[in-house]
């Protein structure tokens, strides 16, 4: 049997608490992202991701803090997003119990941080990721980087951002769609299967998914992971094994 | 194994190798008493030695070298005391390792080099299945499970001399990624997996209690 499909609920973090709320049976706090970790990690995620959205770079040290406290009950790998922008931030969350750190906006801005990070500490702790969406202007693969959250344009190709980030050395790439992200549509197929024919690290889709039923389609599309938030936050209870018995009734290898 | 503070003693070797936080928490919550050290006497007085290892091949050895720690972990292993590599931590249990066209020494434990895997995808991560083999103890009750990888890197080829006599040939696991690589090896008081237990919720948990009970 292949590796499976890895199914990733996303948590943001602001000032070492949930935001976008979450509304579950059973927990003291719904706030708090190390109960809630450790929730998701019982209930069979594959992996976890938070991301920091706190604003001020001051007030970090809480993220390490959340980190640290997640490492040390939930055993499943923990990736942390926000705020990475150079090899200390990573050695921080590495040191602080996290497996993977994921870039974004900083290696948009100086794309040879991604060699300086995975020349340190290896390929498999950096993920980029990757928010994309559909542009009018000329771009090969029609798709544009964007940053501040899918606000502004980069006029950067996003296909060849891809390739340029895996060539870096990225150890996979978490594709987020602008267009889908909030939809509750589904998600983007298109735009995974143009990153996927362009790179071969894991490719993480993002953005869009609104029912169990979502998630095959983006596997078919070429993803070997997908990740969510608001349809684990305000789902049932049970949403990630519904996901997974949706997925294995597709026809996905799911654990 | 229960979670009494009367665990067994555990050394994750500390010789600079990235995040050992995840194995020291792991280990404990299994019911070990665990000791992050570098030092030669937490090395030889552990009942079990964890030696991590994350990144390249040649940095790993470069550090198990200059720390000391590679002629400790010899020491332990002819001497039979419980030794456990993991993900490079379990690659430099073998000959050598081949990483952007540079050839670095292993252990040399057992035959094999450590090479690119040959998948459409690489690296190889998340949640892969094992294929123990008959009389397993480091997989015993967990045969099923899947455990988590991410490596680019793996042992494409087992060619241990099993015709040499008096010997016990080491107990090989396989799995697959594109092509067969070897998941895990159990040899006498040497075991090594390429996955990582620590991060194999609890069928990762259930492994290391059964390395555990062959103390």
């Amino acid at each position: 049997m292949p590796v499976a499909i890895r199914v990733i609920p996303c948590l943001d973090v602001d000032h070492g608490r949930v935001v976008k709320g979450v509304n579950f049976e059973g927990l003291r706090d719904a706030g708090d992202p190390v109960e809630l970790a450790a929730r998701y990690g019982r209930e069979g995620a594959d992996e976890l991701t938070f991301l920091d959205v706190t604003a001020s770079s001051g007030d970090r040290e809480t993220v390490y803090d959340v980190v640290r406290r997640t490492a040390d009950q939930v055993f499943i790998p923990l990736t942390v997003g926000g705020g990475v922008r150079a090899v200390a931030d990573v050695d921080r969350l590495l040191r602080a119990g996290a497996d993977k750190a994921s870039i974004n906006t900083a290696a948009v801005v100086r794309p040879e941080v991604i060699n300086e990070i995975t020349e340190r500490f290896g390929s498999q702790v950096l993920t980029l990721s990757l928010d994309a969406k559909r542009s009018e202007k000329a771009l090969p693969s029609g798709f544009e980087v964007t940053v501040k959250g899918g606000r502004e344009g980069t006029g950067i190709d996003a296909v060849q951002w891809a390739q340029e980030a895996a060539r870096r050395g990225v150890g996979e790439i978490l594709l987020n769609s602008i267009d889908a992200d909030g939809t509750k549509d589904g998600f983007d197929l298109e735009m995974i299967r143009a990153v996927r024919r362009a790179v071969n690290v894991p490719l993480i889709a993002s953005g869009g998914a609104g029912t169990p039923e979502h998630f095959a389609p983006a596997v078919h599309a070429g993803a070997d992971a997908v990740l969510a938030a608001s349809v684990f936050h305000f789902g049932p209870d049970d949403m990630i094994s519904r996901v997974k018995a949706a997925m294995r009734a597709a026809g996905c290898e799911v654990r | 194994m229960s979670a009494s503070p009367g665990g067994p003693k555990i050394t994750v070797l500390d010789y600079g190798a990235g995040n050992v936080r995840s194995a020291v928490r792991a280990l404990e919550h299994v019911g070990a008493q665990v000791t992050l050290s570098g030092s030669t006497e937490d090395i030889r007085e552990a009942d079990g030695l964890f030696v991590p290892g994350v990144g390249a091949y040649q940095a790993v050895m470069d550090a198990l070298r200059s720390s000391g720690a590679l002629r400790h972990i010899g020491y332990r292993i002819a001497g039979g005391r419980p030794v456990m590599g993991v993900c490079v931590g379990h690659q430099v249990m073998f000959e050598a390792g081949v990483e952007h066209g540079v050839r670095t020494e292993g252990l040399g434990e057992w035959p094999g080099v450590v090479e690119k895997l040959h998948a459409d995808v690489v690296p190889h991560m998340g949640w892969n299945t094992v294929t123990p083999p008959e009389g397993s103890r480091l997989f015993q009750g967990i045969e099923d499970e899947r455990f988590y990888f991410v490596h680019s890197y793996g042992v494409l080829k087992w060619d241990f001399d099993v015709t040499q006599p008096l010997m016990v040939p080491p107990q090989v696991t396989w799995a697959k990624h594109g092509e067969p690589f070897i998941a895990a090896v159990e040899n006498g008081p040497l075991t090594a997996v390429q996955f990582h237990p620590e991060k194999s919720g609890e069928a990762g948990a259930q492994l290391l209690r059964n390395w555990m009970e062959t103390f």
